[in-house]
């Protein structure tokens, strides 16, 4: 494992310059960028940053929807909901593993999102009130998810792109397991279809939100493009899960809660008024309407298994991991 | 002995006995499926968040092997037997109801249950009644990976530190009066035993004490003395944390439950 700013340290300007010719070349060939290759600290931290609150997202993302496993209504979805929630920690366990190939350990990075140092999705600060909301996060959050890893997986980070090329494959179960339940609330009954709309008009804006702040104003956009880290700005990514989610919503009688949403037909493009992003950066600076419980949600797993991780721990050393009998194997 | 060899070909008490069997046990798999799934999101590792979640994933889709079975002997469908019955209709062991608490009990737990399942099915893939027996095999199978986790787990923390030592300790005394009432005997046990589907109760406790005695010694654990089993689920009594279950598990279902979900 790389320890952050150990390639940088002591060069000369000559000696850095020269270094960050050579790495913005590959990035231009389209070549990926490994561990143990040399890289400005700026990339190494900007993608430790990205990585980590991506992490984060996917386990706190798990407690929204989570919590409505025990009362899903059918099997079906009960099975569909277990394996999509299991799916998004298992993301966070192999984003977390990208992570440490640039530095922090992942009890580190579990700690700093206990204590408010690192950051996770403004969506997940919202509380899941409904059934409905089962179906809306899958769908339509996943959709915005999807929109955004299907660009990064293209970034020049190696491990990160490669863990995202898995996840955007589970992502798209994910996406018509959402999906299927939308359309079965709106078509469904009165109650049914009431709670679905409830559910899009409480989750619009922090789904506009989701990719982050407008280009106008977001401050990492552009050192994110110039080493492919990003492909795509947060205005087009926002613009395209537009273009490919709010037709669908029309189609399914859906009212999309947004008074100034409207099409600009000559250019196909979705034109808005920008949300408050005084709001999403209060949000994800934990002052969301459940950012305490959520915090406070992965603060007690971590409390309470640390007796387990210290036992496994003091098991390791001790002898080896034991195996099942040949009988049951 | 004959085989039985359709759901069809079943009748008088020996059905009445099968229908009794399949409830209890598709109840049982729903209720410690529904609890494990609690540890979603929660467990100490992301490894057994995720092994949790599809140890859970299994004994939901096992209660619902059962149901369907269930079905086609003429009960409701799988979601209306699952999601639509009264708490006193329910044939669970107290066992499966009981919160979830630490993560030793679950594990205890788990163990304890995935021990009675594997003596259970293995009696059962060998049975008079042909669609049990090839149901029996098939989910022994996936049983097979539960048993293997949850021996490691036992090893690793009932002798690691004094702490987990001791947590381990108590969850086993309290969990093990509940296991033995996973084999209280029901009015129906002496019919499916005469007719070659399941042994006695008491047969398969005997086997399921051999199957965890070792293990629970090798784990450095002592079984408690003198343990009386918590009777009472079989025949409906259950514990108040079974209610509580299930205002959770038939929240959505009941604000309709002739909708489609």
């Amino acid at each position: 494992m790389v320890a952050a700013n150990e390639n940088t340290v002591g060069l000369s300007q000559a000696e850095y310059d020269h270094k960050l010719g050579v790495f913005e070349a590959r990035i231009n060939r389209g070549e990926k960028i490994e561990p143990a290759d040399w890289m400005p600290d700026d990339y190494r931290n900007q993608l430790i940053r990205l990585i980590h609150v991506h992490a984060n997202s996917e386990i706190c993302g798990a407690l929204p929807e989570g919590k409505w496993i025990p009362h899903a209504p059918t099997f079906k979805r009960k099975l569909a909901l277990l394996a999509k929630v299991q799916d998004e920690v298992g993301h966070a366990q192999l984003l977390y593993r990208a992570a440490e190939t640039l530095g922090p350990s992942r009890e580190q990075m579990l700690e700093d999102l206990i204590s408010g140092k690192s950051k996770f999705s403004n969506v997940f600060h919202y509380p899941a009130e409904t059934w409905a909301d089962v179906a809306t996060i899958a769908w339509l959050i996943d959709g915005a998810a999807i929109v955004n890893q299907v660009m990064m997986a293209e970034g020049s980070y190696g491990p990160y792109a490669r863990a995202l090329k898995r996840i955007c494959y589970e992502e798209a179960f994910h996406l018509k397991h959402g999906y299927e339940m939308c359309v079965v609330l709106a078509t469904g009954t009165k109650v049914q279809r009431a709670m679905l709309q409830d559910a899009m008009n409480r989750w619009w804006e922090p789904i506009m939100m989701f990719h982050g702040p407008s280009d106008k104003v977001s401050k990492h956009t552009s050192l994110l493009v110039r080493w492919r880290i990003k492909l795509k700005t947060n205005d087009e990514q926002r613009q395209q899960f537009l273009r490919q989610f709010v037709p669908k919503m029309i189609d399914l009688g859906i009212e999309v809660p947004d008074k100034s949403l409207r099409l600009d037909k000559k250019t196909e493009t979705w034109m808005y008024d920008d949300p408050d992003w005084s709001v999403f950066k209060k949000v994800v600076n934990n002052g969301g309407p459940v950012s305490g419980e959520r915090v406070e949600a992965r603060r007690l797993a971590h409390e309470d298994g640390r007796w387990v991780r210290e036992a496994l721990e003091a098991a390791a050393k001790n002898r080896p991991i034991p195996m099942p009998p040949a009988s049951i194997r | 002995m004959t085989k039985i060899e359709t759901c069809q070909a079943l009748s008088g008490v020996t059905k009445e006995g099968v229908i009794d069997l399949l409830y209890r046990m598709a109840d049982d798999e729903l209720m410690i499926g529904h609890r494990n799934s609690e540890w979603t999101g929660h467990a100490p590792i992301l490894e057994e968040d995720i092994a949790f979640s599809s140890m859970a994933q299994d004994e939901i889709g096992h209660a619902q092997a059962y149901f369907q079975m269930l079905h086609e002997l003429g009960e409701a469908d799988a979601d209306t037997l699952a999601f639509g019955r009264k708490p006193r209709e329910y044939r669970c062991a107290a066992l499966v109801s009981l919160q979830k608490d630490d993560w030793a009990f679950t594990i205890v737990r788990q163990f304890l249950y995935d021990a009675s399942e594997q003596v259970r099915l293995t009696a059962l893939a060998n049975c008079n009644f042909k669609p049990l027996a090839q149901l029996a095999t098939k989910l022994r199978s996936e049983e097979k990976y539960h048993m293997m986790h949850g021996r490691v787990w036992m090893l690793r923390l009932g002798k690691s530190t004094d702490e987990s030592h001791a947590l381990m300790q108590a969850a086993l005394d309290k969990a093990y009066p509940y296991a033995l009432g996973l084999f209280e005997p029901t009015e129906h046990c002496q019919p499916l035993s005469q007719a070659g589907i399941c042994p006695p109760e008491d047969d398969l406790k005997s086997q399921w004490e051999s199957a965890v005695a070792p293990v629970l010694a090798d784990a450095g654990l002592t079984i408690p003395e003198s343990c009386k089993p918590v009777y009472g689920g079989r025949v409906g009594k259950h514990p108040p944390e079974l209610t509580q279950l299930l205002d959770g598990l038939q929240l959505v279902y009941n604000i309709d439950p002739a909708a489609k979900w």
